[in-house]
């Protein structure tokens, strides 16, 4: 949303609304503050294993030091076995060894699997494309891959638009359903916030020249088709330090597993290779190792499925983190425009009155607020809607921007409705006098954050204004209750308006924000953004106007939205393809929620350790010390079948826990404690525990194959 | 009164003075090291060593200058024990040889005091005053100064300044380390312990023969051996000795002295952050581990169960009488758990288990509370790192005490917690793969192993205790142990002057709602259950082989 756009309904000049697509006011997926997500499907494993295969490229592997470390312990344990190729047990576990690898690249494949039906969507809609590229006059046809920056080409109904640009000339319907997936067409015209288009979508009306703005190769498309293929992925800062400690982790458990050997042959028994990598693969931490890259992955994808963009990983990192968001009051907080609450009589008039003269002079009134008006009446005083034709011999005066008045001329009464100024002078005009407390109700229609609206007749008793129409913002449902949620995440909302500072401090009260900005220019807003980030805040927000791309690219999450300007989409690091700015709060939560199941897997990875060192430390060490036997809590079978149990543990894991890692961590709106409170006790816990359960289960089943 | 009763009464009374002292001494040394005026004889000092204490320093010329001055006092020491033998006062006693002069001097100026010599017959008046003596102050005062440092990068924004090294040094020394010794001499000398600088007395035995008995300026150096988490005895029998610890009185106070700092620098952390809630919580975590070793270590030894009670016939062998099993118990943990390494008993004659407690308290890095200033730094660390794991689980990128952690602090964090096992594992990997120095050995088995894991644990983590039993003055032992030492010591400093550097030049984040309370007692579990569950993970097969084996068989 611009400032611009507020100002035009400010002054109740709204001669034309808007042209955008449809807002989804309620957010879809979205139940009881949780961040739903897609389903996980576990076909999806079996179609992405030729993927888990491809990816054991070592020089693929090597990007994740834990899992390259699996990796080659896989290859020495078979390497090993073949020089003994009688020994089931080292085939065994070489065999899990590299099951725990593929199933690692399989959590991998699966969540880059899921971006590629979009992808591949996405294709389609770049089919080879021609171009009518203007020289001079004249028009030629080149290829969409040939265009080049500058290029003018023009498009008519039925051409599919060939690559980025901004409209220079003319106005058109554009069907960009390639993209959003939303199928009402929109209006691009030359000049203003709506000149954008992007290749691949399609003119269905009229003729415009579009000047070429991106190179083919780095549209806007084929950016989302490397996005949501995972192809244009980076690690995000925080998924770097996690490595990082992963990494030294590894290294630790490295030297306590390679030290081994002369402390046991000291203690006079002697570790073979296998035994030692597959104390060692249990021990580093694959689980979290196995799955770290499937969930940023799942994470972005996350925000594909809500139509949003993110063109960096950074961003969604950055959102969990956002201390301060910075929503625009319309279309956000409030539905996009003002609708009628109130019909108040003066002089003498009944509310009756008002309501049934405020509704035959909105008939022609096709504006929201207009409409918004007849709704009213119905609702509340029970007029049916009259319709134009029923009225014989009724003359309509149209809303126009001029006038700011319309009306209707019938029976001899002649009844206008419109803005206090205009229709006070139209009072004058006709010889009336205007009561005094019309004046004073529309002053306390303006004080209470509402826009007043008079509505006058002229009839045998002379020109009078009958009554106020009180036009008020109407705060979306459950906005309170959002925001409430928000400060208990420990996020301010601050409410741009371009509003006076009355009307932003009353729709900012009834609809719960923790501040405002009114009467907001883009300068302040960028200074709001400056004052916050000064303080240590990161701030997210939302634009699409040209004059929001300075403040879209000073924020630390910077949403545009789809209808925007290019300048907009390029300044902001992710595209909402809805247009739908609520959307903001659901991307601070799949953010939190990207963090969060980070945390909670590594927790877990770790806390799974303590039952591998019960099994395998008395397995390997009983021989020489019977006392460590005591160690042996889960009584485990025997020292090949613990060992084995805990290795397969390990893999079964992972591919256990791939729906969690793509599904992510349930989040709720709730205080940090909580919040740590529980995710300790499942995961810190429950990874303590969860590991002498199915280690011990795995021994069960491993004791009952006879020969063993 | 039974011995448990009296260990528990001990217990109590300990933590009671520690209480105590925690709020003044804490406040008192953050003023300390915030105060803008210099004494007159500090000015003196700065004057004399040709430093200006009022020029701050980036994280790298401050850690230049805890090198430079380390460099120099090792190189000293190295030259006064080589020199012995030509030097006056010297009790007669020769030159001390290379390995082992190089050995003492890196250990005491790393503050862990390992002694691969017996005091009473190697080292004479001039070495143990105006050597070991000196560095047993001034060491304690580089960890102080490097933990300050730390605190200051937590609390300082968008600057690289860290402080001033040389003043941090001085000031640790003249106004916290010299006059606490002072005060904790006197009472010493008034219960019983000897300070003189008398020569060699024969002594004839209780049961006939003689023995040779040396005086010594004891109760000075023990009280900073204790106060700075020195642990370097005077005699070899270190606390144990009557002449540096004759009444139960002394003993416990020299707990006291051991844990007195290192829990009041949590105070002088909080008031310097700001915010001394956040100092409870690191005294929480510090105490919590400290009060569960000790709960555990007085049970395995009152149960004593293990092989000392079939060798010896009970749970006293290795221990003093007068002190008895409790009180024993407290001294090795708490000795152990900072970086002390005195003793009042020993280790080695403790039960399999409560061998292996005295060793897992110094794998945790001696951090609860640990020696002074490296406890604090190391505890420090640790919480960043708990904080990375854990406070991914609010949905944020962690922050500690409002800076965001990132990938550059865990990098730095991630060496620091790599060093000390690298170097306990690789030593003592080494060490057992080589066919030499296991002859070092006294015991087979098990206990054999504990000896060698448990030299090159308390070498690492500059405890300095020793497991008694090993024949540590060895070429192969002197020069690993001190290698241990000085990478032990320095290295985790030079990624802590980075992080402390690193995090100064971050600007704030805001507390919200949505921020990890670091202060709650929910993150101080966290906190001991991170640092137990890594130290343990990384231990587990070594101490499986040793203590646990031992212990266990039974």
């Amino acid at each position: 949303m611009t400032t611009r756009t507020e100002k035009q309904e400010d002054s109740m000049s709204t001669a034309t609304t808007p042209t955008r697509a449809p807002h989804r006011d309620v957010p879809t997926g979205h139940k009881e503050g949780r961040v739903g997500a897609g389903l996980f499907d576990p076909r999806q494993l079996v179609k992405s294993l030729p993927d888990a295969f491809r990816k054991l490229d070592p020089r693929v592997m090597i990007k994740s030091p834990v899992m390259f470390v699996v990796l080659v312990g896989s290859v020495l344990t078979t390497v090993f076995s073949f020089k003994d190729p009688g020994d089931w047990f080292g085939w065994t576990i070489s065999a899990w060894l590299w099951l725990t690898v593929i199933f690692a690249n399989l959590a991998e494949a699966v969540a880059e699997g899921r971006g590629k039906a979009q992808a591949d969507t996405l294709r389609k809609a770049k089919t080879d494309t021609v171009a009518r590229r203007l020289v001079g006059d004249a028009e030629e046809r080149v290829p969409g891959t040939e265009l080049r920056v500058g290029d003018l080409v023009v498009c008519e109904a039925g051409d599919v638009i060939p690559g980025d640009g901004d409209v220079v000339e003319g106005v058109a319907s554009v069907d960009e359903s390639a993209i959003t997936g939303e199928s009402a067409p929109v209006i691009r015209e030359s000049g203003g916030d709506r000149s954008a288009v992007t290749g691949g979508t399609k003119v269905l009306s009229d003729r415009i020249v579009i000047k070429i703005t991106t190179k083919p190769g780095e549209t806007f498309i084929d950016r989302m088709i490397n996005l949501v293929e995972g192809a244009a992925r980076q690690k995000t800062p925080n998924e770097i330090a996690l490595n990082i400690l992963l990494a030294s982790l590894t290294i630790v458990f490295l030297l306590a597993v390679a030290t081994l050997p002369p402390f046991a042959d000291y203690a006079g028994t002697h570790l073979t290779m296998v035994v030692l990598i597959a104390l060692l693969v249990c021990l580093i931490p694959t689980t979290i190792g196995a799955l770290l890259s499937a969930i940023g992955i799942a994470g972005m994808d996350r925000l594909v499925q809500r139509n949003v963009l993110a063109m960096s990983g950074r961003a969604v990192e950055a959102a969990g983190d956002v201390s301060t968001l910075l929503l625009d009051k319309t279309g956000t907080i409030t539905l996009g425009n003002r609708q009628a609450a109130e019909f108040v009589p003066v002089g003498g008039t009944t509310e009756a009155d008002v309501a049934d003269a405020a509704q035959l002079s909105s008939l022609a009134d096709e504006t929201p607020e207009g409409r918004s008006i007849v709704v009213l009446a119905k609702e509340k005083y029970g007029l049916r809607e009259r319709h134009q034709g029923e009225l014989v011999g009724a003359e309509w005066i149209e809303f126009t921007a001029q006038t700011r008045m319309s009306g209707v001329d019938v029976d001899g009464r002649r009844i206008r409705k419109g803005a206090t100024a205009s229709v006070i002078a139209w009072v004058g005009e006709q010889g009336g006098t205007v009561a005094a407390d019309a004046d004073r109700i529309a002053q306390r229609v303006s004080e209470a954050g509402g826009t007043p609206l008079l509505v006058a007749v002229d009839d045998e008793w002379g020109a009078r204004v009958l009554g106020v129409i009180h036009l008020k913002d109407v705060v979306k449902d459950g906005m309170r209750e959002r925001f409430g949620e928000l400060r208990r995440m420990g996020i301010k909302t601050v409410m741009i308006t371009g509003d006076n500072p009355l009307t932003a401090k009353a729709i900012a009260e009834e609809a719960g924000v923790d501040d405002f900005l009114a009467e907001a220019t883009p300068e302040d807003k960028m200074a709001l953004i400056k004052r916050e980030q000064a303080g240590g805040k990161l701030v997210a927000m939302t634009g699409d106007g040209t004059n929001d791309a300075p403040a879209l690219a000073q924020a630390d999450v910077g949403v545009a939205m789809n209808t925007g300007t290019s300048a907009a989409k390029e300044a902001g690091n992710m595209v909402d393809l809805d247009s739908n700015p609520t959307k903001l709060i659901e991307i601070v939560e799949i953010g939190k929620q990207l963090l969060i199941t980070r945390g909670a897997l590594t927790t877990f990875s770790i806390a799974n350790d303590v039952a591998k060192y019960f099994a395998i430390i008395p397995a390997l060490f009983a021989v020489v010390y019977p006392g460590l036997n005591k160690l042996n809590i889960m009584g485990l079978s025997s020292p090949d079948s613990a060992i084995l149990s805990a290795v397969i543990f390990n893999a079964l894991i992972i591919i256990a826990l791939v729906p969690l890692s793509l599904q992510g961590v349930r989040y709720r709106p709730v205080s940090a404690d909580r919040l740590l409170r529980r995710n300790l006790t499942i995961y810190g816990l429950g990874g303590l525990i969860a590991p002498f359960i199915g280690i011990k289960l795995i021994d069960l089943l491993i004791s009952l194959i006879p020969g063993l | 009164m039974g011995p448990v009763l009296a260990g528990v009464l001990q217990l109590l009374a300990l933590i009671a003075a520690l209480a105590l002292a925690y709020i003044p001494l804490g406040n008192y040394m953050a003023r300390v090291y915030s105060s803008d005026e210099h004494w007159r004889v500090e000015k003196w000092v700065y004057k004399g060593i040709g430093a200006n204490p009022d020029t701050e320093m980036t994280w790298s010329a401050y850690l230049r200058g805890v090198l430079a001055f380390s460099a120099v006092g090792v190189l000293f020491l190295y030259l006064l024990m080589r020199l012995q033998g030509v030097l006056p006062g010297s009790l007669g006693f020769s030159s001390v040889n290379p390995a082992q002069s190089f050995n003492t001097a890196v250990s005491f100026v790393t503050n862990t005091n390992w002694q691969s010599y017996y005091g009473e017959q190697t080292m004479g008046h001039v070495v143990q005053t105006a050597g070991l003596a000196v560095q047993n102050f001034v060491s304690a005062a580089v960890g102080m100064a490097v933990a300050v440092a730390l605190v200051r990068g937590f609390a300082r924004s968008r600057t690289g300044e860290l402080g001033n090294f040389w003043s941090d040094l001085v000031r640790g020394t003249l106004r916290i380390l010299v006059p606490a010794a002072a005060i904790a001499a006197i009472v010493l000398v008034a219960c019983g312990v000897i300070q003189n600088f008398s020569g060699i007395h024969e002594v004839g035995q209780f049961m006939g023969g003689s023995q040779q008995w040396n005086g010594g300026a004891v109760a000075s150096q023990e009280a900073i051996k204790e106060i700075g988490t020195n642990g370097g005895g005077y005699f070899n029998a270190n606390s144990a000795h009557p002449f540096e610890n004759p009444t139960p009185f002394t003993n416990l106070f020299e707990i006291f002295l051991i844990l007195v700092i290192p829990f009041a620098l949590t105070r002088t952390f909080g008031v310097m952050v700001g915010s001394v809630k956040q100092g409870y919580a690191i005294l929480a975590t510090m105490f919590t581990i400290w009060l569960g070793f000790v709960a555990l270590m007085m049970w395995t030894e009152f149960a004593h169960h293990g092989p000392a009670l079939q060798a010896a016939g009970g749970a006293y062998e290795g221990k003093e009488v007068r002190f008895g099993v409790g009180v024993s118990s407290i001294f090795a943990v708490s000795t152990t758990l900072t970086s002390t390494g005195a003793v009042d008993s020993f280790h080695s004659s403790f039960t399999g288990l409560g061998g292996g407690i005295a060793m897992l308290g110094m794998m945790l890095g001696e951090i609860a509370p640990g020696g002074v200033g490296s406890g604090l730094y190391g505890m420090l660390v640790m919480a960043v790192i708990a904080v990375f794991i854990a406070g991914l689980m609010v949905g944020r990128t962690p922050e500690y005490l409002g800076k965001k952690i990132g990938t550059r602090d865990i990098k730095l964090a991630a060496c620091y917690i790599l060093i000390t096992p690298a170097l306990v594992l690789v030593f003592t990997g080494v060490s057992m793969a080589l066919p030499t120095p296991p002859h070092s050995m006294l015991n087979a088995g098990a206990h054999g192993f504990s000896e060698v894991l448990y030299a090159f644990t308390s070498a690492s983590n500059n405890n300095g205790s020793a497991f008694a039993g090993l024949n540590a003055n060895t070429d192969w032992f002197n020069t690993m142990t001190g290698l241990a030492m000085l990478l032990g010591r320095f290295l985790p400093m030079v990624f802590v002057l980075a992080l402390a550097g690193s995090l100064a030049e971050q600007k704030p984040v805001p507390v919200t709602a949505g921020t990890l309370r670091t202060e709650k007692p929910l993150f101080t579990g966290l906190l001991v259950g991170a640092i137990v569950i890594i130290t343990g993970l990384t231990y587990f097969p070594a101490l499986a082989l040793g203590p646990l084996a031992e212990g266990l068989a039974s």
